[in-house]
């Protein structure tokens, strides 16, 4: 056992911290509001590699391991970056393992920058597909459809809602025919499966990364703030909570990284991890958030105070695609089998 | 570079020590612990002795084998699934250690290789009737009389007492220096007269006791540690509780429940298994499993990589005993009327394991450090926060 990164994942982790610390400020990511898109930020992602690790290197990317990824999510997290990181990296890596002509040529596009791909993780209803993670920024769509597995153009006709987030949401409608097919059957739902379990450990580290700084926040402010002649970190009814919070953030930071070593290194139980470390994650960033927000007193209730960023996006983050108890069922879902209907 | 494996050594200890149990951890065994609620078991401590399995943490010219913490924590987690009976030894192997980091040669040739070949049992005098988590508040009083000391007091909590060979005993030997300055222990021999023992029963089963002191001798010889540095002793003693984990028994907890979720069946006739509230409920007990099981070994791999540590081991206590708290008391809503079958009735689902559970979770939040120590040990060490009352 080893919970030490290698030299290579340190200097990964100081590298992008240092991009983060220089370009997703507090004060850039107010200005990226409410669009959650800053094209600074996102171009500097790019031309460090964020999209190229993401991809093996038979594609010409990286080949960096999901672990790695989920070092520079946490990251992104801790410093809530307003780039489709994540988005961008799990339709990647979708968009390699479909393989093919068309998939690569996708691909391809992606990495020379031509093509923004993000992935639609629910199942359209009503021919849409709604809240898609980075549709509102998306050049491109991978969206299933009939069964298909099809890359389809985003069009004039999205719809971006503004959002407690301010991510770059989109309601995609998916037209009923056209596109590009990657892949059906079994096979593209398998492939989206994949990439949901991509996208739940990479989120999960993003979290965790939430989770650590709204700690982080919250100290700072009880220990310098003074109610009744005291600092508030001196009353228990605020330091135990923190210590509560610290704990369960530290646990969030263990599991997200246990789910995306495993991804390579124990892929029997990979997916029930990512699963668990979703629900963990989002559980431990909602509740460092709201704790650490509720111990600024009013203060934390206005919008000029740091910790309401962290306070929307723990909660958007999570539920635009699924919720901690849906991931828990999920986990069922792994450790179990599915409910026979 | 990061890798969650334990290692082969460890996979290797783990199938060795299953096969040991599942030889001699028998369901007998089980329940007389449970009766009796003495949580130690001669025979079974014999074999432990005899398959290098009592104290493998030592090194091996002193009898074990040389484990390291990793390994140990192996050594552990599987005991702990086989709700072995190893809390006499634990405090004994305990005491040991402290022994052999700050104890005599006198003393530690005449303890270690008794306590190594499971021939003596040495239990806790620290918690006082006015003194639980603040155990510094001591006030049992060790008077010195020539070459002796004449103690007298109450302790509380003094589990395995009426089998103990010696009490670890927290005594005041100076009561105008500073609560934790006038502190001195001393390893007493419990056949002596004075020493009155009162069996307390606990809600999980477990015996423990009161110990009553009076006019008991100890030959200075048996002091462990400096005269009024009792709790430079104590420190030593409850860093060794640091690596604390109930990650064994909610497995245990969860084995059971879906033990029971296989077999129930609701009123339409399909398992409970199949329904969301249940698999809900298993996968956040799952979850809390998995996220015991990551604290508890960091702690051990902090241990053997001789990493400085902070609050990582009460964040492993506090998380885990408040986990198996909450999620006991779930599994038992979950399972409905029939989680009230005891422990060992044989109506009860998986053998009423959930039930016991229920109450066992009740004291892991109380004993070695309540979740309120550790949160404040967290707060003022972990976070820097200022000191909090």
């Amino acid at each position: 056992m080893d919970l030490r990164p290698s030299d290579e994942q340190q200097l990964l982790i100081d590298s992008f911290a240092a991009l983060y610390a220089k370009e997703s400020s507090p004060e850039r990511v107010r200005a990226a509001e409410p669009s959650g898109f800053d094209p600074r930020l996102w171009e500097q992602l790019v031309a460090q590699g964020s999209l190229a690790m993401a991809v093996d290197e038979e594609h010409d990317g990286w080949g960096a391991t999901p672990l790695d990824l989920a070092l520079v999510a946490q990251q992104h997290g801790r410093a809530i970056g307003s780039a489709p990181l994540i988005e961008t990296q799990v339709a990647a890596r979708l968009l390699a393992r479909a393989g093919g002509t068309e998939a690569d040529a996708v691909l391809r596009g992606a990495l020379d920058g031509d093509r923004l791909v993000a992935v639609a993780l629910r199942t359209p209803t009503g021919g849409v597909a709604e809240l898609v993670p980075a549709g509102a920024v998306a050049t491109d769509v991978l969206v299933l459809r009939d069964q298909q597995l099809v890359v389809v153009p985003t069009g004039d006709d999205r719809v971006i809602p503004e959002n407690v987030g301010c991510m770059p949401l989109a309601d995609l409608p998916v037209p009923t025919s056209g596109g590009t097919v990657l892949s059906e059957g079994p096979a593209a739902a398998r492939l989206l499966d994949a990439a949901l379990d991509d996208w739940l450990v990479l989120t999960a580290a993003a979290l965790s990364g939430i989770a650590q700084r709204s700690v982080e926040i919250g100290v700072a402010y009880a220990a310098e703030r003074q109610a009744f002649g005291q600092k508030i970190g001196s009353f228990q009814a605020v330091g135990h909570r923190l210590a509560d919070c610290a704990t369960r953030a530290a646990g969030a930071d263990l599991l997200a990284r246990e789910a995306a070593w495993s991804a390579t290194e124990d892929p029997d139980r990979s997916p029930e991890l990512a699963a668990m470390a979703f629900a963990f994650a989002a559980t431990a960033a909602r509740d460092a958030s709201d704790w650490s927000l509720h111990f600024h007193g009013g203060y934390g209730f206005m919008l000029e105070y740091d910790i309401q960023l962290y306070y929307r996006r723990a909660r958007a983050w999570a539920n635009v695609v699924m919720s901690p108890a849906a991931a828990a069922r999920r986990v069922a879902d792994r450790r179990y089998g599915p409910v026979a209907s | 570079m990061i890798d969650f494996r334990l290692g082969e050594a460890s996979d290797a200890l783990r199938r060795d020590l299953r096969a040991f149990l599942a030889e001699h951890m028998t369901r007998q065994i089980e329940e007389q612990v449970y009766r009796t609620g003495v949580s130690h078991d001669a025979g079974f401590t014999a074999a432990q002795v005899e398959g290098g399995w009592l104290a493998p943490g030592w090194p091996v010219e002193l009898g074990g084998q040389g484990l390291d913490p990793i390994e140990m924590l192996t050594v552990a987690e599987e005991l702990g699934l086989a709700d072995a009976p190893t809390y006499g030894t634990g405090t004994t192997l305990m005491v040991a250690t402290v022994i052999r980091a700050v104890g005599t040669e006198q003393q530690q040739t005449e303890i270690i290789p008794k306590a190594l070949a499971g021939e003596i049992i040495i239990v806790l005098g620290f918690s006082e009737p006015e003194a639980g988590s603040d155990v510094a508040a001591a006030t049992t009083r060790a008077v010195r009389d020539g070459d002796q000391w004449v103690i007298d007091g109450q302790k509380m909590f003094t589990t395995n007492a009426q089998i103990g060979d010696y009490v670890f005993l927290l005594t005041r030997t100076n009561p105008d220096l500073a609560k934790h300055k006038g502190l001195t222990m001393f390893l007493v021999p419990m056949d002596q007269p004075g020493i009155e023992i009162q069996a307390v029963y606990t809600l999980s089963g477990e015996r423990t006791n009161i110990v009553y002191y009076s006019g008991v001798r100890v030959d200075d010889a048996w002091r462990i540690g400096g005269v009024d540095e009792g709790w430079a002793t104590m420190t030593v003693a409850l860093t060794a509780e640091h690596g604390a984990g109930f990650a064994s028994s909610i497995a245990r907890l969860l084995a059971a429940t879906e033990s029971w979720a296989r077999e129930a069946t609701g009123e339409d006739g399909t398992p409970r298994l199949d329904d969301p509230e249940v698999r809900q409920a298993l996968g956040q007990t799952a979850i809390d499993l998995e996220v015991s099981r990551l604290l508890q070994r960091r702690v051990a791999w902090m241990a053997e990589t001789d990493l400085p540590m902070s609050t990582e081991g009460p964040m492993s206590k506090l998380f885990s005993s408040e986990a198996i708290k909450e999620r006991a008391q779930q599994m038992v809503e979950l399972v409905g009327p029939d989680a009230l079958r005891s422990y060992f009735d044989p109506t009860a689902p998986s053998h009423g394991v959930i039930e016991h559970l229920l109450r066992y979770s009740v004291g892991t939040t109380i004993y070695a450090g309540t979740s309120e120590i550790h949160r404040n040990m967290i707060a003022q060490r972990g976070l820097g926060l200022p000191r909090t009352r």
